[in-house]
């Protein structure tokens, strides 16, 4: 628990392979994740995000590469990584059959602790967990919010180094999603690494401090939130405009008052552009839509509506890997300068 | 039922942020369990199980209460004059059959299990490999010997009467269920390995059926002809049957208790390291 490596890495990872068949769903992922922080892998479905944390929860062996958790080999040295390690994803919960309390009492027991002791220990994470009045009833009657805090809890019997945390909120609904939220922050205050998967750029965004984004099996682009922002531009502007005609010039004229690329959306009166890219921390953002908007009403485009949002998981996933190839290099050398 | 699954989370208690941080200060680790401690843990799973879903316990009292009945009166008249002197010869049998029978609804429950979520956490937690794998063969121990106790009950009421008295009675018994825990292994094993349910059980049935009706469970072998009899005579389920029936009887038959112990023995050092195997590869 206090042996850390001189690195002070959690995870360190180096062209770590895993296929099954002929498809690579890992192929050749670097990672190097700092103890004590919350580290964010984000990618769409079948990226390869829930591959990579199996292996590094020694549940896969991995087919090339190595990686290291707190200095230990995942597979020389399996039994001495699942010793400081907690997982909790859609495959690794609890027992549906049993109830919430015989889970806990249950894992307890495996993990060491005597009767009594498990028992107390049980109790205590269901009340702080707020689920004392569920403690009796059997798991599989749960409902979805209630599941993440069991699993969480049964992670979290012993305190572990560190925590895999596989989409904890997919498919909740969001006041629970902002529960598992609170929860993990928490557990990170105590000083438990955590490694989040998701699916959602806000998540990512609400809880990590260092972001790693995959798409099939790789590493397309790795930093701090802000640098990744950074080289995806740290929003989108949605107009709207009164007038379709105006379409064209509105167009020509946010092209160069933001120097980016504009979308022409279905709808005829409305338009998509990303801005803040480049600046650092995309704190750029605002500023440059406001110049735009100014040049908008100067040159006479009556804009109905306005906003600007985040980049969407989508618009991150067009930059990073759109069709042009060497803008998405040139973003990814952004990230990593 | 329905009241619990209709319970979203607004109505959930918030989460203790100062509690919870308060339980994770505690970084102190208990030592790791034992391998036997971790067993019997897994084995308290299984009885959990039970005592959630009682009608898993039907396989081991029906069934066997079907099997007693049924060939004491399909053959007892034509096999040894009358039911009640054949339930002599066959309740050891019959017992030994439908046990190691019911030994195969362990793989199947292996297979089901490791399709749930919970599997996985078994295997990041830091114990004892072959744990989760005994703990099964534990709680399926218990349902070996439930079953038992209730064909024992159906033949006793038949008019069975063991010559061996309580004491031989209970030796044939920890002899069947010891056997029975050595024999499981095979299923653990098809239990990982195959892909569905119904494959494991398909290929159960292909072991299980010629296993046991090809022995000495119904008749003496000496009516067979030769090729078959030296399948039987050499038959695990041959052995242990005619161990448990000489226990029973109130002998010591010294080499068939041998050559059940040795052919127990020979299932968990084959089938337990691959099952391991396939355990870790999963």
């Amino acid at each position: 628990m206090s042996t850390q490596t001189t690195s002070g890495l959690a995870i360190e990872t180096a062209g770590l392979v895993k296929t099954f068949g002929e498809t690579r769903a890992v192929d050749g992922v670097d990672l190097a994740v700092p103890a004590g922080t919350v580290y964010g892998v984000l990618g769409p479905n079948g990226a390869g995000k829930t591959t990579t944390v199996k292996m590094l929860a020694t549940l896969l062996r991995p087919d090339g590469g190595e990686a290291h958790v707190f200095g230990h080999d995942v597979v020389r040295e399996a039994d001495a990584v699942r010793g400081r390690v907690s997982l909790t994803g859609q495959y690794a919960s609890v027992d549906e059959d049993l109830t919430g309390t015989e889970n806990l009492v249950l894992l307890a027991r495996l993990l060491g602790h005597a009767k009594p002791a498990a028992r107390e220990r049980a109790g205590q994470l269901l009340e702080a967990f707020g689920l004392t009045d569920a403690a009796g009833k059997q798991v599989k009657n749960y409902s979805g919010g209630m599941r993440r805090r069991i699993d969480i809890a049964a992670s979290i019997l012993n305190t572990p180094d560190l925590l895999f945390l596989d989409e904890p909120t997919t498919g909740l609904d969001p006041r629970s999603r902002n529960q598992v939220w609170d929860i993990v922050r928490a557990v990170v205050a105590q000083g438990t690494t955590v490694l989040l998967t998701t699916q959602y750029l806000d998540e990512a965004d609400q809880l990590a401090s260092r972001i790693a984004v995959i798409d099939q099996g790789k590493v397309i682009a790795e930093g701090t939130k802000g640098e990744l922002k950074a080289s995806v531009g740290a929003g989108s502007v949605h107009l709207r405009l009164r007038d379709p005609e105006q379409r064209p010039e509105a167009e020509r004229v946010l092209r160069l008052a933001l120097d980016a690329d504009v979308q022409l959306e279905p709808d005829p009166v409305a338009l998509t552009a990303r801005v803040g890219s480049g600046s650092a921390n995309g704190r750029g953002a605002a500023e440059q839509a406001g110049r735009a908007l100014a040049e908008l009403a100067r040159t006479g485009i009556t804009v109905d509506n306005f906003s600007l949002g985040q980049p969407s998981l989508d618009e991150v996933f067009l930059a990073l890997t759109g069709h042009d190839t060497h803008k998405t290099d040139a973003d990814k050398d952004e990230v990593t300068a | 039922m329905s009241t619990v699954t209709q319970t979203e989370s607004k109505d959930l208690a918030p989460v203790s942020a100062e509690s919870l941080a308060a339980l994770l200060v505690a970084k102190e680790r208990p030592p790791r369990p034992s391998a036997f401690s971790a067993s019997m843990t897994f084995g308290w799973r299984a009885i959990l199980k039970i005592k959630h879903v009682p009608e898993q316990l039907f396989d081991v009292t029906a069934f066997p209460i079907m099997m007693v009945l049924m060939y004491t009166y399909l053959f007892g008249g034509a096999l040894a004059g009358s039911p009640k002197e054949y339930i002599q010869f066959l309740l050891p049998g019959i017992l030994v059959m439908s046990v190691v029978m019911i030994t195969m609804y362990t793989g199947v429950s292996v297979n089901t299990d490791i399709e749930k979520g919970v599997f996985d956490r078994f295997r990041s937690l830091p114990i004892w490999r072959p744990s989760t794998m005994v703990g099964y063969l534990l709680g399926d121990a218990l349902r070996y010997t439930i079953a038992s106790i209730v064909m024992l009950t159906v033949g006793i009421i038949l008019g069975y009467r063991p010559d061996g008295g309580v004491a031989g009675v209970l030796a044939g018994i920890a002899l069947l269920v010891a056997f029975s825990f050595a024999f499981s292994w095979i299923w653990t094993m098809f239990g990982l390995m195959l892909r569905s349910e119904k494959s494991v059980m398909g290929v159960s049935m292909m072991v299980i059926f010629p296993l046991t009706f090809l022995s000495n469970v119904f008749v003496d072998p000496k009516t067979m002809p030769g090729w078959l009899q030296a399948f039987v005579n050499n038959s695990p389920i041959t052995h242990l049957a005619s161990a448990v029936r000489g226990l029973m009887a109130g002998d010591w038959p010294a080499d068939e208790i041998a050559w059940s112990v040795g052919w127990a023995a020979l299932f968990v050092l084959v089938f337990g390291p691959i099952t391991m195997r396939l355990y870790n590869r999963k």
